[in-house]
Formats: structure tokens, C-alpha cells, sequence
């Protein structure tokens, strides 16, 4: 880990924001690092004296009184209700500030906001030359890489022989959290295969997506979420699945 | 629709949104550093989101509030670009100090610490944007990054970066206002 890095994870491991594995990483650093040790003081010490003090205004009676009045009360009434109307019509929302306010529920579905994290994160990895952490077609090399960097290792299956060649892996972000990425080639299309652990055991059955021009199949088996996203088409992104969950259960049983 | 659903919806949205009035109200006050901007802007926040509480599908209520105030104070924002450019001024926003004091005196308003309390807020108010706003998003009003990111729809990368910036940099201001007073 660089001074760089360390300098903006120490203060997500102040606000306890990071898993055990992350929060070792960045302990170790500091451990290490004076000038990180120096700022990780300092910031703990700034945090403790501003949870001290009384930072938070409070919203004035008059206001509260104003909001409460603004919202229907009374029995219901036809004149509440036109006034209600008045209110939805009569506020300046333009048109755009309406998208906005659209735009931001949508986030808040988490399923979405992490299929978008997750299409972004396969994006920067067609873009940005950083495709592949560890380069190898054979599974038992891509495997144990992963240990260590992740509290659980993303299962790796050369898919080779069904048309799906393995050709490495990749420590991604996804959600703030640190994610395994499996990455396949069908003819000269990229497929990130992204797996992260997940509370739930349940079986969720696959669904395809598209997002900005992706396909993307996710599914839960086994305790982890499966994202598989790329650009070929999706009946091709549906059989790479079906093989997958083939070759996985070949492999549980066998 | 029937008339007694929009009361239902209005008796929802009270509990659901009201809780967190002095949270809309805080942050208001520290993005647009004056007291009555600050609430009008939270009374429109407040109308918006009733508005619009039927395509509200949750998780979190704080997260989607600040969403919404976030756009009217930008709203507010370009309105005061084209109408006075000296209310941004640091010497208005320093002027006002001194009330939010009177109006924030309280019985548990610790009595030794308001002083250092209306230091800091000066300190936090000077913070450049984005900075500050993700400052006290995390700080005063408690969200976690996941839910700044979804406030200030940006990603939690960008909200970690742009939170070590804005604590390096109220460190750098508290260090030289301690030199300062020395
Ligand atoms: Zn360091």
C-alpha cells in the first residue's frame, strides 16, 4: 500500500468503514509509516474534539410549525385536497430538478446502484489498461491468488473447453468493498465475472440486465453474488452461465 | 385515487420525514451559511419531498432528503451568482455568527465550549464545495459513505478522496488558527 492510498483509506478506517481484511492493511501501514502515523494521530485526535462539539443547528419552531401546516392534516376534505394539489402544482420545480429527484430514487434501489457499480467497474477495465492482476489461463494459478487479498476466494473454472477461455484475475472495487473479478475472452469479447460474498445462502436464479450498452447476468448461489458483464450478446452471456453453474456443481459433487 | 390515500400518504410521510427536520436544517445552514436562505430552502425540500414521496422507494429516508435539498440549494446557489455576488462573502457569512449563537443558546448548550463551537463552524463554513458538503455529511449529520454517495450521487471512491481532502484541509485551517491565537 502507498502513502497515497493509506493517506485516504486511514480515514475510512476512522469512521469504521472497512471490512477486517482492509482495516488490517491499512494498520499495517501505518504501523510502518511515520508520516501516515503522524496524520492518522492528527485526524483522530481532530474527529474526537468535533464529536465534542456541538456542531448541529437545531431547525427553528417557526419552521417546523410552517412544514407541519404544509402537510394535509384534518379530516379528509375536498378543499385539503385541492390544497394539497395547489401545493404539488404551485412549487417551482422545474422539469429538470423533477428528473433529478427521479434520478436520485432510482439510486436508491441498491440492487441497481450495485449493477451500475459493477458495469462502471468492468468499463475501467476495458479502459484502463488494468484488466488483469494476476495473467494466467490455468485455474489453479488464478485461484490461489486471490487468497489473502479476499476474505473468500471467488471460485475459478477454466471454461476453456466450453468456448469461455480463462485468461486471468483482478482485484476490483465494487460498493466500497474490495471484489474478486474472474475474467473470460469468448473471440475477442471481455467477460468479468465479478463474485462477492453475500449474507444470504438462498438460490436466486439468474437475470440479465443491460446497462449502457452491457449485458449483465447476475445470480446467487452458494452465499455469493455472481455480476457477469460484458457486450457479447445475451443469449451467448446466458450459456457462459449455464456452464459455469455446470462446471461449479461438476466440481461440488465430483 | 380515493381522497383518504393522500392523507395516508401525508401521515406516512410526516413519521417518515419529519425525524429528521434539525438534520435538513444543519446541513442547509452549512451550504448556504445563512440562516433564513437556510430555511426556505429546508421548507422547499420538505414540499418536494412530499411530493414526490410516492416514487420514493427507500432504503434510507436521510439520504434521499439531503438529495433533494441538495438541489434546491444549487437552485439558490445560481440565483444568488446572478442576482448578488457579495453574498458569498466571507465577512457577510462572519457577520451572521453571533446570532446563530443567540438562537442556538440553549440549557445544554455547554456554556465554555460555544465559543470554540462558533470557531469551528466558521472553519467548516470556509471549506470549498464539494468538500465541505461531504464534511459534514459524514461528520455532523452521521451518514455512512454508502449513503453520501447516494446523497450527493457521486461514487464512494469520490467520497472517500474528496473526505481526506476536506479534513486535511480544516486540519491545515485549525493548526493556523491555533498558531494564530497563540
Ligand atoms: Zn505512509
Amino acid at each position: 500500500m502507498t502513502c497515497d492510498e493509506a493517506q485516504i483509506l486511514l480515514h475510512a478506517l476512522l469512521d469504521n468503514e472497512l471490512d477486517a481484511g482492509h482495516a488490517r492493511e491499512v494498520e499495517a501501514h501505518i504501523a510502518t509509516c511515520p508520516a501516515c502515523t503522524a496524520e492518522f494521530t492528527a485526524q483522530r485526535e481532530m474527529k474526537r474534539v468535533l464529536a465534542d462539539t456541538k456542531l448541529r443547528y437545531s431547525a427553528p419552531a417557526s419552521l417546523r410549525t410552517r412544514i407541519e401546516a404544509s402537510i394535509p392534516q384534518a379530516r379528509p376534505q375536498p378543499s385539503r385536497r385541492s390544497v394539497l394539489r395547489g401545493f404539488a402544482m404551485g412549487s417551482a420545480v422545474s422539469a429538470l430538478a423533477a428528473t433529478g429527484v427521479v434520478a436520485v430514487v432510482l439510486r436508491q434501489d441498491d440492487q441497481q446502484r450495485i449493477l451500475s457499480e459493477v458495469v462502471s467497474a468492468h468499463l475501467r477495465s476495458l479502459q484502463a489498461g488494468h484488466l488483469i492482476d494476476v495473467v494466467s489461463t490455468d485455474q489453479h494459478t488464478v485461484k490461489p491468488w486471490f487468497n489473502g487479498k479476499l476474505d473468500v476466494a471467488p471460485p475459478v473454472i477454466d471454461l476453456t473447453a466450453q468456448g469461455f477461455t480463462l485468461v486471468g484475475g483482478r482485484l476490483d472495487y465494487v460498493d466500497a468493498r474490495a471484489i474478486g473479478a474472474v475474467v473470460y475472452k469468448r473471440r475477442q469479447h471481455i467477460i468479468n465475472l465479478f463474485v462477492s460474498q453475500t449474507a444470504s445462502t438462498e438460490h436466486r436464479p439468474p437475470k440479465t440486465q443491460t446497462m449502457q450498452g452491457f449485458n449483465c447476468r447476475r445470480w446467487g448461489e452458494r452465499g455469493l453474488n455472481f455480476w457477469a458483464v460484458s457486450d457479447i450478446g445475451g443469449d451467448e452471456l446466458a450459456e457462459f452461465v449455464d456452464k459455469f453453474e455446470t462446471a461449479m456443481k461438476a466440481n461440488v459433487e465430483g | 385515487m380515493p381522497v383518504s390515500d393522500d392523507f395516508q400518504k401525508a401521515q406516512r410521510f410526516r413519521e417518515a420525514a419529519l425525524p429528521y427536520l434539525d438534520d435538513v436544517y444543519t446541513l442547509a445552514r452549512y451550504l448556504l451559511r445563512d440562516a433564513s436562505d437556510a430555511e426556505d430552502a429546508v421548507q422547499e425540500c420538505y414540499l418536494r419531498a412530499l411530493k414526490h414521496f410516492d416514487s420514493y422507494r427507500g432504503p434510507a429516508m436521510k439520504p434521499w432528503l439531503f438529495a433533494i435539498l441538495r438541489n434546491v440549494c444549487n437552485a439558490e446557489y445560481a440565483r444568488r451568482a446572478h442576482s448578488h455576488a457579495a453574498i458569498e462573502d466571507t465577512p457577510g457569512a462572519a457577520d451572521q455568527t453571533p446570532m446563530w449563537q443567540e438562537n442556538e443558546a440553549s440549557p445544554e448548550t455547554e456554556v465554555l465550549r460555544s465559543r470554540d463551537a462558533g470557531a469551528i463552524r466558521k472553519m467548516i463554513d470556509a471549506l470549498a464545495e464539494p468538500f465541505k458538503e461531504t464534511f459534514v455529511l459524514r461528520e455532523i449529520n452521521n451518514l455512512s459513505y454508502r449513503e453520501i454517495a447516494e446523497a450527493v450521487g457521486a461514487p464512494v471512491g469520490t467520497v472517500m478522496s474528496r473526505l481526506a481532502r476536506a479534513r486535511a484541509m480544516l486540519r491545515a485551517a485549525w493548526t493556523a488558527e491555533e498558531e494564530h491565537s497563540k
